[in-house]
């Protein structure tokens, strides 16, 4: 088999609170061209001024990806006429970009590889555009959302030091949980705040870019094919074209687009309109500061806490699960109990409704207590359970909820004999047999007595009066 | 024409300052004296009468309610074309604009209407600011006041012509190559290029950005300072703009300067230079000794390579710039088959000539192959000729030199020859490709027609530059030139 050398390219869009060149706000789903100005239009005179937050932004990144940031850049304009490049150039970065040489650490099943970062660089993205029938239906139309227009990008390009499918699948899904952990981005490749252009040759071949490949399912499968189709063209002795093609999400294929010879000259050009960028190492540190804990330190402080790998990763990848772990860490220091609860009843009811930790009424205070009431005796797991589902359902305190619908376990010792000698009143013959020598009936005791207290009854308090009365009759 | 009109706009203001006469009455005789003359002259692409009657209108309110008045308190005025007014055509003197209204302003418009200036229009220009004369204005040319067969010189022809010709007191220009000094130095007046960077950009359609800067006409030094304080100043919306505090010109205009070193740069004369230009010059130079200014010979010897290099930046940058203009969000759409047929057919009839040759020059100079070779080489000259610059001011406090090769051509006379036009713009390009800021004022009149020098200044020299003018105009009496136009209607 023919190894294959894959590079990724990821555009992220960045969630600042204005665009990359102009103040108007970063919303999506807002009416189309509510968020637009002469700036993002590109009306005659307007001139961009750069967003420092997107910067900052962009340097948490490259500092996360491990790049030198450089101390002098610049941007670039790239030159291309499209209905959705209102100014007729993208204002990009060229030949100095901000930040270079970097890398990500990406494990997969079989391996644990540091996959290089070639650079970093901020640009602004591109207008929406919509193609469909008019109403007239004679021609089709085209319908442009500029709200987009100007929203910051980041351009991600590894080096091409991936070797599978898996693996620039991997990659991809710790750049997110990396983006979603500093918080910079939503990282959803569905909503398109995560882009992904591949680049891809096998042993002895010429590369091909796919481009417009929009889910990680997707990325698999442009490769997968890629692959395929790659090797069997050279297994005929046929060359690979450099080319630019195209990944169509229906069949699951990638056709032609553009070859090297028809590729656009973008005729770079420092952008006169912005001064270059000077960075200090001040500035950088002062970013470097305020970065969080990255997803692969905090699976790692995870897992040494005793979770398992999957239970770490699945806290660890998702910025606002992790946030809830650590608070309620700080209540209730137990890691793994905490997980156990997060990732089983909590999680379920997150994946029911389809919602983040952050959209349902669970604060960790509650978490926290709900874990305290168990271990200190006040309740079983099992009550625990139901009064979890009712802390999700109200929103209300698990001590509220105990006492509300009186779960609080009972520790009366006279309240549980009463209880046990009515049960083994009732059942003659099954304590004879106990007599007798059946010891596999004691869980049956154990279990009606359980039943006469609603399920209240403390487990060791009932399991040691059951033993007790149990014996008083030897 | 109303004498008022006339006299120095410092002297006017005081007048409707103190209400001895009124903003609505001043704009009536303005926008009288403007109906007599525009069908000679064609200042105007777009005349806005109305709006500038109820402004003047509402400044008369202002002040008899003792608000205080701003710095340009109810003076008629009129600005370029290419800079954005709300609500107001604004058409870069080009087809593919021509019912273009912006939803927002410029903003030196702002500072305009916040000074409390009176805007009575918009006024011509070459298309998109490319030219020299005003010709490459795609709905008509401007004459010149001083002979309306002659050019009133370009790009901002229109804006000078309106000064020049008592139209309005001041006026707007913008200059990439010499289009502000240029037409000054054609129409007998005062036109400040500032330091690139001294004032925004906001709001000017952009030819070549790091070129273009506002510039201000006048008819005098003073009037001009007053304007170019009104303007000058940090905007955060243009990223190049100066930080630094603009001095008080106007106030400033008084002291004196010193006893500077002027340089005058021998090199620049021999590139070609129309003979009663380079008389005036030499006069010029002496009324400067006989203001006690020391007269030093410099050299600028990159200055040789300055016209090349700059059409090939500024084609660049605009090539660039004017991508913009594709018919779909605005302006001209000429429908077509498809996408690319849209974008030809919308650019190939909304464009110029000379618009699209600078287009075509600036894309080849930026294409793949040919980059280096052109493009970056000329911003390796561009740096050679900013040093020449910055040494000369190690040794000179400021550098004269003629505004224009020779005087007002005839209208036609260049228009086939865009080398002869270029030519035009010899002695202003090598200041703007430095950022350096310049005054062209009057020197002399030559066979009826104006001729202009430039004092130039290191970068935020401003305030100096307009010192040594004031006085050189005290002594010549080169100010407040009154063309044959008005001369002739006054009688």
């Amino acid at each position: 088999m023919r190894s294959p050398t894959i590079g990724l390219e990821v555009h992220v869009q960045l969630n600042t609170a204005s665009k990359m060149f102009c103040s108007c706000p970063v919303e999506f789903g807002a009416s189309p061209n509510s968020r637009v100005c002469p700036v993002c239009l590109a009306l005659p005179g307007a001139l961009p001024v750069l967003n420092r937050q997107a910067v900052e932004s962009a340097f948490a990144v490259a500092l996360a990806l491990h790049c030198q940031i450089q101390s002098f850049s610049q941007f670039h304009r790239k030159n291309y006429f499209y209905p959705d490049l209102p100014k007729g150039y993208q204002i990009s970065q060229y030949d100095v970009p901000f930040s270079r040489n970097g890398y990500l650490m990406v494990e997969t099943e079989q391996s644990k590889r540091r996959i290089g970062i070639i650079r970093v660089h901020m640009e602004e993205d591109t207008a929406k555009m919509m193609h469909g029938r008019s109403i007239t239906e004679h021609a089709t139309t085209s319908l442009l959302d500029f709200n987009r227009s100007g929203v910051p990008l980041l351009e991600v390009v590894s080096a091409p030091d991936i070797t599978s499918a898996e693996e620039a699948s991997a990659y991809l899904i710790e750049m997110r949980a990396i983006l979603r952990t500093l918080g910079i981005s939503s990282g959803n490749m569905e909503e398109g705040a995560l882009r992904c252009d591949v680049n891809i040759s096998l042993d002895g071949g010429t590369r091909a870019e796919v481009k417009n490949v929009n889910s990680f399912r997707s990325v698999r499968k442009a490769l997968e094919y890629e692959i395929e189709r790659q090797t069997a063209l050279l297994d005929k002795g046929e060359p690979v074209v450099q080319e630019t093609r195209h990944f169509e999400e229906s069949s699951g294929i990638t056709i032609s687009g553009r070859t090297k010879e028809e590729a656009e000259d973008y005729r770079y050009f420092p952008e006169p309109d912005l001064v270059p960028l000077k960075i200090t190492p001040q500035w950088i540190d002062a970013v470097r500061q305020g970065l969080p804990e990255l997803p692969e330190e905090r699976r790692r402080r995870l897992h040494e806490m005793g979770l398992f790998p999957a239970e770490a990763t699945t806290i660890a990848n998702a910025p606002e699960l992790a946030r809830f772990f650590d608070r309620t860490l700080s209540l209730y220091p137990n890691g793994k109990e905490i997980a156990n609860w997060l990732l089983s009843e909590v999680s379920k009811t997150l994946n029911a409704r389809n919602c983040t930790i952050d959209e349902i009424p669970l604060r960790p205070e509650d978490f926290a207590e709900l874990l305290q009431l168990i271990h200190r005796g006040t309740i079983s797991s099992k009550i625990g359970k139901t009064v979890i589902s009712e802390m999700l359902a109200t929103g209300k305190g698990a001590g509220k909820v105990v006492q509300e619908q009186a779960l609080g376990q009972i520790l009366d010792l006279e309240t549980i004999r009463g209880w046990v000698r009515e049960i083994l009143a009732q059942n003659p013959k099954e304590r004879e047999a106990y007599r007798q020598g059946k010891d596999t009936l004691f869980g049956f005791f154990v279990g009606q007595a359980m039943k006469r207290s609603e399920g209240k009854a403390n487990p060791e308090l009932l399991n040691r009066i059951v033993k007790e009365e149990l014996d008083s009759d030897e | 024409m109303n004498p008022l009109l006339q006299r120095p706009a410092y002297e006017i203001l005081p007048m409707l300052s103190r209400g001895e006469l009124s903003c609505r009455e001043l704009v009536e005789i303005s926008l009288d004296w403007l109906s007599q003359t525009e069908d000679r002259i064609h200042s105007f692409l777009t005349q806005d009468g109305e709006r500038a009657l109820a402004k003047a209108s509402a400044l008369d309110q202002q002040r008899s309610k003792g608000e205080m008045p701003g710095p340009l308190f109810g003076l008629p005025v009129a600005v370029k074309d290419n800079l954005c007014t709300k609500g107001l055509r604004t058409t870069c003197g080009s087809r593919i604009l021509e019912d273009f209204i912006p939803p927002y302003s410029a903003t030196v418009i702002e500072r305009l209407e916040q000074g409390g200036a009176v805007l009575l229009g918009k006024t011509n220009c070459d298309e998109f600011a490319m030219g020299s004369s005003t010709e490459n204005s795609a709905f008509f040319p401007t004459r010149n006041p001083w002979d309306l067969e002659r050019v009133p010189g370009g790009s901002s022809g229109g804006s000078a012509a309106a000064v020049a010709s008592g139209q309005v007191f001041l006026s707007l220009g913008t200059d990439t190559g010499g289009s502000v000094r240029q037409p000054a130095s054609f129409c007998g007046l005062c036109g400040f290029k500032p330091t690139y960077g001294r004032v925004s950009r906001y709001g000017l359609t952009a030819f070549a950005s790091s070129l273009d800067q506002v510039g201000a006409f006048a008819r005098n030094v003073r009037d001009c300072a007053m304007l170019l304080e009104a303007i000058a100043g940090y905007d955060p919306l243009d990223s190049t703009s100066l930080r630094e505090p603009v001095p008080p010109y106007f106030r400033e205009l008084e002291n004196n300067p010193g006893s500077l070193r002027i340089g005058f740069a021998g090199d620049w004369l021999a590139m070609g230079l129309a003979p009663e230009v380079e008389r005036t010059f030499h006069r010029a130079l002496d009324t400067l000794r006989g203001l006690g200014f020391t007269i030093e010979s410099i050299s600028l010897p990159h200055s040789h390579y300055a016209l090349p290099t700059y059409y090939l930046i500024a084609p660049a940058e605009a090539s660039a710039n004017l991508a913009r203009f594709d018919g779909i969000r605005y302006g001209l759409r000429v429908p077509g088959e498809n996408l690319k047929d849209l974008y030809q057919a919308t650019r190939g009839q909304g464009f110029g000539a000379e618009v699209k040759r600078r287009i075509m020059l600036g894309t080849y100079a930026l294409s793949a192959g040919y980059r280096d070779a052109f493009y970056l080489k000329a911003q390796q000259v561009r740096t050679l000729i900013r040093r020449d610059f910055e040494q000369a001011f190690g040794i000179v406090d400021l550098i004269a030199v003629p505004t224009a090769p020779s005087t007002a051509f005839r209208l036609g006379e260049k228009v086939d020859d865009p080398l002869a036009m270029y030519m035009a713009d010899l002695f202003t390009i090598p200041i703007s490709l430095a950022g350096l800021p310049s005054l062209s004022l009057p020197m002399g009149i030559e066979r009826g027609l104006p001729v202009g020098l430039q004092l130039v200044g290191p970068a935020l020299a401003e305030s100096r530059i307009l010192q040594v003018a004031w006085r050189f105009q005290q002594t010549t009496g080169l100010h407040d030139l009154v063309p044959p136009l008005a001369e002739a209607s006054r009688a």
